[in-house]
């Protein structure tokens, strides 16, 4: 064991050093994504091509016209939405929780790298894998109907801010969660049920009145509708009012984020 | 200037569990310092605060002068640490991980790469670049931890067990490498079971116990501290029954050898004149214990007397 010199300086500013450490958990990031490509990419496109062939082509005939347009294009910025959901959620809740229980977790802990910044290169992560798998489903509905974009800016601001949501919320789950049991819990039990259950399938405008009344507190539904919104311009919501809970749910679960980060909850003793 | 430095650290688990009780520690630049102690003695948990993974409840550290409350960046960005359990991602190349470890710490990837091959290098591992660590023997995976915590290059490097679990020829070479990387400027911190390693390498002590530090002091002093060492006397005939010497407590080993121990004020000489006067023939002779192991022992065992409290060597 030989072939040692002085320590050398790192060059740069401290901003430098930040963006190489932030580049660098992307980076990282986005290799996982790929290298367990069998589990983050296809199973979205199997899933969305099945809920568009049973969905929107089978039983979306039978159904007709909803908000001026066919089914399945009623229904595919929902399904477009729904992946990256799952998918930016699920990113980071098990990249998170893996380096929590295989212990890599310290790699980033014991680095000069700032908490909030951490938290912004997980999130970056899954926000990349969210975009991603969207483009695939995108990819996917296009190949079932024909997609109409009348807002464009508001496709992709919708889909960034519901993916950053959703990146920050399973960020919190793996912050808190003490086994794998505690990271589906809320996949499976509260994401779902809210995702199904806001307006990916059907127009709000369908429902009864006090069904209508509680879908209204149901968050997803402001995002799949100003999501909607940018492809058809119809939306069961006031568009103004999703993007501003959108906005300040980015900020609210951001900062809860880093709180909980420098409070070392479930990271540190 | 000082390396380390800490002031009445003190860490209270949530359980109510008191793991340190008030620390003060300095380590010089270019130190090469033991911190021994028991199992749950505040070893992990003094090294965890000093790199962030543990919360302290008061007390001040700082790291060649950077308070990790004040400046806690720079603290961090002057040392790298050597975890006692395995820590890395066991599923991506031991390349990556250094690469990526580089990263955290602001170098960029063209530089990152020059030093993983420097380090890899070093440390015997660069035919195991493009493989996945979870597939390295246990002395690579020590190896590879030892790599990424010098990726950076920092100031200060602590090692908390480096060389559990480490075949002795693995353990040597890890030896030799650490002497020449504390010779050419970096101050290391090392924490051990094999008391051997401590005294071989370490210029500097500190013994923890029960979340106090009961012993600081320059190796070769705290080893003066000792009053006396117990040798074994291999036989040329296999002994009976331990003979009577005047002044010497002798007795008999399980295979037929002789334990003697002898006191700062005795001499071996008196002991050997002793038993060829008696025809008992002695063919070899070693230490029953490690010198520092037999200090520790008697450190840590004073502490359970009736006193509950530490003593000192002399008077243990």
């Amino acid at each position: 064991m030989s072939g040692l010199e002085q320590p050398v300086e790192v060059p740069g500013g401290r901003g430098d050093r930040r963006w190489v450490g932030f580049r660098t958990i992307v980076i990282r990031e986005f290799s996982r994504i790929v290298r367990i490509w069998g589990q983050t990419l296809v199973p979205p496109a199997i899933t969305a091509t099945l809920y568009f062939l049973i969905f929107g082509s089978l039983i979306g005939r039978r159904i007709g016209e909803m908000g001026g347009f066919t089914y399945m294009q009623y229904i595919a910025p929902g399904l477009i939405m729904m992946s990256v959901i799952t998918n930016s959620y699920g990113n980071v809740v098990s990249s998170f929780f893996g380096a929590k229980f295989g212990r890599h977790i310290e790699e980033l802990l014991v680095s000069p790298l700032p908490n909030w910044l951490i938290v912004l290169g997980y999130v970056a992560g899954g926000v990349v894998r969210g975009l991603l798998v969207g483009l695939v489903v995108t990819l996917i509905a296009l190949f079932f109907t024909r997609l109409h974009v009348e807002h464009l800016a508001l496709v992709l601001a919708a889909v960034l801010l519901t993916s950053l949501v959703f990146a920050l919320g399973g960020f919190i789950n793996a912050v808190f969660a003490k086994n794998f049991d505690q990271i589906s819990f809320v996949p499976t039990f509260i994401l779902t049920p809210l995702t199904y259950l806001g307006g990916v399938f059907y127009s709000i405008a369908m429902l009864p009145d006090w069904a209508r009344h509680l879908s209204r507190s149901n968050p997803i539904l402001y995002m799949v509708n100003a999501f909607r919104y940018g492809f058809l311009g119809v939306s069961d919501v006031h568009v103004g009012l999703a993007f501003s809970i959108m906005v300040a749910a980015v900020a609210i679960l951001f900062a809860f984020s880093v709180w909980l980060m420098e409070k070392g909850t479930g990271i540190r003793e | 200037m000082k390396a380390l430095s800490l002031r009445q650290l003190r860490k209270t688990y949530g359980t109510g569990v008191q793991a340190l009780k008030g620390i003060d520690l300095d380590v010089e630049q270019g130190d090469f310092f033991a911190l021994l102690g028991p199992n749950g003695a505040g070893k992990t948990t003094a090294i965890g605060i000093v790199a962030s993974l543990v919360t302290k409840t008061s007390g001040t550290v700082s790291v060649f002068g950077h308070d990790v409350d004040r400046e806690l960046e720079a603290a961090k960005a002057c040392l790298g640490l050597v975890p006692q359990e395995i820590n890395f991602n066991q599923f991506e190349k031991v390349s990556t991980i250094l690469v990526n470890q580089a990263g955290f710490y602001g170098i960029p990837r063209h530089v990152a790469k020059e030093r993983v091959e420097r380090w890899l290098l070093a440390l015997q591992l660069w035919d195991k670049r493009d493989a996945i660590s979870r597939t390295l023997s246990g002395g690579m995976k020590r190896r590879l931890m030892i790599a990424r915590a010098l990726v950076h290059e920092p100031r200060l490097l602590i090692l908390d067990e480096p060389t559990a679990g480490v075949d002795i020829e693995v353990r040597r070479s890890m030896w030799e490498f650490l002497r020449q990387i504390n010779a050419e400027g970096t101050t290391i911190i090392l924490t051990t079971h094999y008391l051997e390693e401590a005294e071989s390498l370490c210029r500097n002590i500190a013994i923890i116990d029960e979340g106090r530090i009961i012993e600081n002091d320059r190796m070769s002093t705290v080893l003066r501290k000792l009053h006396s060492e117990v040798f074994v006397l291999n036989l040329r005939t296999p002994a009976a029954a331990a003979p009577e010497l005047p002044g010497y407590a002798l007795k008999l080993g399980a295979d037929g050898s002789l334990e003697v121990e002898v006191t700062k004020d005795q001499s071996l000489n008196g002991i050997f004149a002793a038993l060829s006067a008696r025809g008992i023939e002695v063919v070899s002779m070693r230490n029953k214990a490690n010198r520092l192991e037999e200090l520790f022992l008697r450190l840590v065992e004073g502490r359970d007397a009736a006193t509950g409290q530490p003593q000192t060597a002399a008077s243990a």
